[in-house]
């Protein structure tokens, strides 16, 4: 990994501004905020099929006979229960049960598996991973610098997807696949970052471009939209996903974050689960919480959450829901049992909005099926 | 629909009509992106030049408009609380915000004709402000 102060550009940079994207500087990468319009790219999403540059992310193979007891170490959740052709969400917790990262873990054989890392925290997650793999046989490689990001979301994914790479079509929710497209290995896994069906293209930098370019044409009868990172946001933020640096970091724990179901304390050992436990067991002093606008309004980051008139917590992460045509924004509350439909009020701009506690997601998408 | 050309505009991207009537320029309904909300002044205020009066909001975040010349709000459009959207699709016409009855019409003097604001966008790009 370079460690280079100058912005960083994708693969996909002059496609983004042949394709008139609005620049903006993403945690030291050049990337879309927007193409035409979030909201006209929410609803590519939310209706037909949306194309995102992730290229960021990072990628980490684990390699080894003792992959997955290192896997198993460093994760919360239980990779075990994953076999060849899965792939699992996780948190990655430090020894106080804060989150080190949030990632997405594949297997692609039972001594192989690529952890799909967030952009800024790349660098750190690899030291970290160098520092607990000691005196185990297991081999580490940050090609985050090979690979470039493609996702593909939306109800018309699928249909586009199986133009492409037939085999990923026909995969479950949270399968993955290792194949040969344009004559290079890549990786797809059925996962995503917007509550739509879909999948993430995972493919060296020489063939991002082809792929991306293939992905537009072949889409176009599907009304197939690239979208930026404002959509992403406003998409993951209705979905209930978790922002790393912003819902998340080292300083709140999984439990907290409200992603109690990442953490299975039944799996064995592994990093933070003592401090993971003695939380369960004596309850949470904090908790991030969904909160609804009752009237017309956008709560942003960083605005007070008052209940009773007293301050709670202030917003993390907060937006326009064009879904549910409502503000809508999460923040870490000091009152962690507050039922669905408890009324509070948001401040904004010096006056305080009627709200309600909602229970997160926000939105869940009639496209996928109930459980998936 | 007003003709971009004959309005007066402010640094902070509101043009003025000689009517009375305020609005954003395109330019700036494209900087803010898509509008989810507007939350116009009430009928009857009486605003000095340069106070901000409205608030446009976007996905994105929120953006005070300043009034372009002082006097008092006469009218506000409906239209953009219904459907926000219309500030961006018609940013001279269904998408104004306000009208205001001027109380020293020669403040209209200090904004930027339509060309000196074509220039102003221009430097503004060239500073990479954006």
């Amino acid at each position: 990994m370079t460690t280079s102060t100058l912005p960083r550009r994708t693969a996909l940079f002059e496609s983004h501004q042949r394709l008139g994207g609005r620049i903006v500087d993403f945690h030291g990468w050049e990337l879309p905020v927007q193409y035409e319009s979030i909201m006209k790219e929410h609803d590519a999403v939310r209706n037909r099929v949306g194309l995102f540059d992730v290229s960021h992310m990072g990628q980490v193979f684990v390699t080894g006979p003792q992959a997955l007891a290192f896997l198993q170490k460093v994760n919360a959740n239980d990779i075990s229960k994953i076999g060849p052709g899965k792939a699992i969400y996780s948190h990655l917790p430090n020894e106080k049960g804060g989150v080190v990262d949030d990632v997405i873990v594949s297997c692609l054989a039972k001594d192989r598996y690529l952890v799909v890392v967030n952009a800024a925290t790349a660098d750190k997650d690899f030291a970290w991973f160098q520092k607990q793999a000691k005196g185990l046989d297991v081999s580490l490689e940050n090609k985050s610098d090979h690979y470039g990001m493609i996702a593909v979301q939306g109800p018309k994914a699928a249909a586009l997807i199986a133009i492409i790479a037939p085999a990923a079509a026909a995969l479950p929710r949270f399968g993955a696949l290792e194949l040969e497209l344009y004559g290079q290995r890549c990786f797809i896994t059925r996962t995503g970052y917007t509550g739509e069906d879909g999948a993430e293209f995972i493919v060296p930098n020489e063939i991002v471009v082809r792929l991306w370019e293939d992905l537009l044409a072949q889409g176009q009868s599907y009304g197939v939209a690239p979208c930026g990172l404002g959509a992403r946001d406003v998409l993951r933020l209705e979905a209930g996903y978790l922002l790393y640096g912003q819902d998340l970091d080292d300083d709140f724990t999984t439990y907290e974050a409200n992603y109690g179901w990442v953490v299975k304390l039944d799996k064995g050992d592994f990093i933070g689960k003592a401090a993971l436990l003695k939380q369960k067991q004596e309850g949470l002093k904090r908790k991030l919480t969904g909160v609804k606008l009752l009237e017309r309004g956008v709560p942003r980051a960083g605005a007070p959450v008052l209940v009773d008139g007293r301050e709670a917590g202030k917003l993390r992460s907060a937006t326009f829901s064009p879904s549910l045509q409502a503000g809508i924004g999460v923040g870490y509350l000091d009152l962690p049992d507050l039922p669905a439909g408890t009324k509070c009020a948001v401040s904004l701009h010096g006056r305080e909005a009627p709200a309600e506690i909602v229970k997160v997601p926000f939105y869940r998408s009639p496209n996928l099926k109930k459980g998936a | 629909m007003l003709d971009p050309k004959t309005l007066r505009y402010q640094k902070s991207h509101e043009w003025f009509s000689p009517d009375g009537t305020v609005g954003i320029s395109d330019h700036a309904q494209k900087e803010i992106t898509d509008v989810v909300f507007v939350e116009p002044p009430k009928v009857g205020r009486v605003v000095k030049q340069g106070e901000a009066c409205c608030v446009v909001e976007s996905v994105k975040a929120a953006f005070d408009i300043y009034a372009p010349v002082s006097g008092e709000i006469v009218a506000v459009n409906a239209e953009t609380s219904k459907n926000p959207a219309v500030v961006n699709s018609e940013p001279y016409g269904k998408g104004w915000l306000f009208k205001l009855k001027p109380s020293s019409p020669r403040e209209a003097d200090v904004l930027m004709s339509s060309g000196d604001y074509e220039k102003f966008i221009a430097s503004e790009a060239a500073h990479g402000s954006h």
